[in-house]
């Protein structure tokens, strides 16, 4: 084989080629070192409309939750340029679709900032996807407003959480059920990081306040068996269930609820995943009497929320319902809005530093921004499913609760963070 | 056999511009080129940020090609290499941020950890030797304890391929359930440094790339001698006809345990490169679906064709993002249609395109080259 040396020395050539030219490239900063790339730098807002970047997942196993979310979100920016825009300008939705898959988030956030310098960013559903673009956010200095509730323990300056933190949702749910004399809770939730932050912090909140959780069970996202789970809640003698799992899993889980022959009377489920959309892929029949735990509903009264669901409909469709996180995504194009027109910029620090106090009256009632965490005031509902499918509110908190998403003002909750 | 450096199973020799023996480190040099002269050039670092992102799947389908091109072995699990040096890597990093703001624990350990120290496992990776070491290590030696005892059973085939799927599915599954220690479905996020360079830094991103486009260099010619050496040639002959390599005296379960174990290494590396580059190593990257992902660019551009495997792996990685702005929906359905048209009617790939269409017209069946994926013709080479 004579051609086998001269090929060897041909790639070693090649091989030192490779090195110097990698040895050549410079070495930038260092771990800690302040790098100045320049608030929203790089949005552009020279012409008469900017960009707001609108990133949901628009295929995969999200797609029928963060669709909807990214209909609200259509629908208020269609509703501000129809009221001429914000200082003066249009805004041009970009929307990009994160696919239900982490890293994909993280690439279409850096093309929404860099490709299309977007002025502001609505959108992401899941945790994982939140994790993943928020050093994207961060890097850029650009905003991400949030739209659904979430586990709490985050505070990046870069997004606005404009959905429930723990305090606004999971806490208000367990004052309920105590106040029901419901005390021995079984835990059931889908294998990720809200369900799991979530029971940690009900296991504290039942250990301070005389409750008990008799079982706790995580399913894999998406699982569909749940024989042995409902066996186990059967068996446990619990006076509830709470009940954190996501997506489909919820079809399976009550099918096999409602077989076992355990009812909203017997034995309640308290839901923080099922909206007015979910009830309907779920199936009402199943659901019947069960209780939920949000901010918002679809009956929620007001003039807001009667023009919102009617502009909503109007738009999608006569049977689409509202719910919570396509709320809080319809309000979090206001309240960005809110924020530019209190700042008179586009500028990123200037609308995080106008953002404290800013105030609107949502469908969900009233909201303000505390400047501090980036979340939002808030009024906790616990619903009822109804047999038509709605869900009616049962409980309030009375007024909107300020957001603490580290748990700071509960010293049960101080060995969780 | 002065002429055949080239391997003997791609395609056979037809009429070249340039003289045989300079076309292979012509090519490298013009990769090189490419790779690290006009892209850095040419591109905005968004995009050389995305280029490099392309260039860790392509270093993966660097071992797809060997061990599945040339060894016939229906790697369906590189994603759990994949994720295995990727971990390892990242691990390392979560460390050394945390470090860096006087911390012990990783910032995701203080939120949704048990403890306040670092698990057992955890220690050793904090060492930068051993995490680098590891993100190579760690993979080849699952990938060796597994190819030892599924090659000595003679497990081939599709039951090769389900138990490499149904390992992915058992690991990404694992390690959303333990988020205490590995983040569950988050998966390790947030990196903000490689070695103490500040990742926020255009500047480092751009090191970054030139990292991994070496590294991709690198192994394509490695594993290019590799394809023309005695044991290339013994691998396509124990993916032709395993028996008949037995009976020459080989051992087939050795020779595909090699090619086994070094595509886990590629994909280890790949899992590491690919922390430092995107900033984000999750089970999402490590189940059933990206792992079959991982072989799709290698398949359509030709799986038993060293570029051919590379370029297809960058072409599908590139079309994924770019049809995924326009066309959100139907990327899946793209994909499936891909692979199902590379695997079913042009299981060479686009590389052994020019071949096939050269046959369609040369009519006369004596003069027909030998397709990619047809045996080798059988000269005493291996003698």
């Amino acid at each position: 084989m004579s051609g086998y040396s001269i090929s060897r020395r041909g790639l070693l050539t090649g091989i030192s080629a490779v090195g110097a030219s990698a040895a050549l490239s410079a070495c930038g900063a260092k771990t800690g070192d302040t790098t100045s790339t320049g608030a929203g730098a790089q949005a552009d807002t020279s012409g008469d409309t900017v960009k707001v970047g609108l990133l949901n997942s628009l295929s995969g196993t999200m797609a029928i939750s963060e669709v909807t979310v990214h209909n609200a979100l259509l629908l208020a920016v269609k509703e501000i340029n129809a009221a001429g825009g914000v200082l003066g300008k249009k805004l041009e939705p970009v929307s990009q679709d994160g696919a239900s898959d982490w890293p994909t988030f993280a690439e279409k956030a850096e093309t929404l900032i860099k490709d299309d310098k977007v002025v502001a960013t609505f959108g992401c559903w899941t945790s994982a996807s939140r994790k993943a673009v928020k050093p994207v956010f961060e890097r850029y200095k650009s905003l991400l407003f949030y739209p659904v509730q979430y586990e709490g323990l985050e505070q990046s300056p870069y997004i606005f959480y404009i959905g429930a933190t723990t305090n606004q949702q999971i806490v208000p749910a367990l004052d309920y059920l105590k106040k029901r004399g419901l005390t021995k809770l079984y835990l059931v939730g889908s294998d990720y990081v809200f369900p799991r932050t979530a029971n940690k912090i009900i296991k504290a909140y039942a250990k301070a306040n005389g409750m008990e959780v008799v079982g706790e069970d995580y399913a894999p996202l998406g699982s569909t068996e749940f024989g042995t789970i409902v066996n186990k809640v059967k068996d446990a003698g619990a006076d509830a269930v709470f009940n954190t799992l996501n997506g489909d899993s919820n079809v399976a889980f009550f099918k096999e609820y409602k077989s076992a022959g355990l009812t909203a009377k017997s034995l309640p489920v308290l839901s923080v995943s099922i909206a007015e959309e979910e009830v309907k892929s779920i199936g009402t029949q199943y659901l019947d009497g069960q209780l939920t735990a949000w901010n918002y509903y679809e009956t929620t009264p007001g003039a807001a929320n009667t023009k919102f669901v009617a502009a909503y409909q109007a738009k999608y469709g006569k049977d689409k319902p509202t719910s919570d996180p396509m709320e809080a995504a319809y309000i979090s194009v206001y309240l960005w809005k809110a924020m530019v027109e209190k700042a008179g910029s586009f500028d990123v620090a200037k609308v995080k530093a106008a953002s404290d106090g800013i105030e609107l009256d949502a469908p969900e009632g009233k909201v303000t921004v505390d400047g501090a965490t980036q979340h939002v005031y808030k009024t906790a509902r616990i619903g009822k499913v109804g047999s038509d499918g709605l869900i009616t509110e049962v409980w309030n908190s009375g007024k909107p609760v300020k957001p603490d998403p580290y748990l700071k003002g509960y010293s049960w909750a101080s060995g969780l963070s | 056999m002065t002429t055949t450096t080239s391997s003997p199973a791609v395609v056979a020799p037809t009429s070249r511009s340039l003289p045989e023996r300079l076309r292979v480190p012509a090519g490298f040099a013009l990769g090189a080129v490419l790779l690290l002269g006009a892209a850095p050039a040419l591109l905005s670092d968004f995009r050389l940020n995305l280029l490099a992102k392309y260039l860790c799947y392509a270093i993966v389908a660097v071992g797809v090609s060997l061990a599945w091109g040339r060894g016939g072995l229906m790697v369906l699990g590189q994603g759990v290499f994949f994720g295995l040096g990727g971990y390892a890597m990242a691990m390392h990093l979560k460390l050394t941020d945390a470090a860096a703001t006087g911390e012990t624990l990783p910032d995701f350990m203080q939120l949704y950890g048990t403890g306040d120290t670092l698990p057992w496992w955890w220690k050793p990776f904090a060492d930068p030797a051993f995490a680098l070491a590891m993100t190579v290590l760690l993979p080849m030696t699952v990938a060796a304890l597994l190819g030892f005892l599924v090659f000595r059973r003679r497990v081939k085939g599709a039951y090769f391929a389900i138990l490499s799927q149904a390992l992915a599915a058992a690991l990404s599954i694992w390690l959303i359930g333990q988020q205490a220690t590995t983040g569950g479905t988050n998966g390790l996020t947030d990196i903000q440094g490689f070695f103490g360079y500040s990742l926020d830094d255009p500047v480092n991103q751009r090191m970054v790339y030139f990292i991994i486009a070496a590294v991709l260099l690198l192994l394509m010619a490695g594993v290019r001698q590799l394809f023309v050496s005695r044991f290339g040639e013994l691998l396509v002959a124990t993916r032709d006809s395993e028996e008949r390599v037995r009976f020459l005296g080989y051992d087939p379960a050795n020779v595909k345990l090699v090619a086994y174990v070094l595509a886990a290494g590629a994909a280890g590396l790949a899992g590491a490169l690919f922390v430092p580059a995107v900033g984000i190593i999750s089970p999402a990257l490590i189940g059933i679906v990206p792992s079959i992902g991982f072989v799709i660019g290698a398949a359509v551009g030709g799986r038993a064709s060293l570029v051919g495997a590379v370029l297809g792996a960058i072409a599908v990685a590139w079309a994924q993002s770019t049809l995924s702005d326009a066309l959100p929906a139907a990327w899946t359905y793209v994909q499936g249609l891909l692979f199902v048209v590379a695997v079913g009617f042009l299981p060479g790939g686009l590389a052994s395109l020019g071949a096939v269409l050269r046959r369609r017209r040369t009519a006369a069946p004596t003069t027909a080259p030998t397709p990619a994926t047809a045996p080798a013709p059988t000269t005493g080479e291996t003698a």
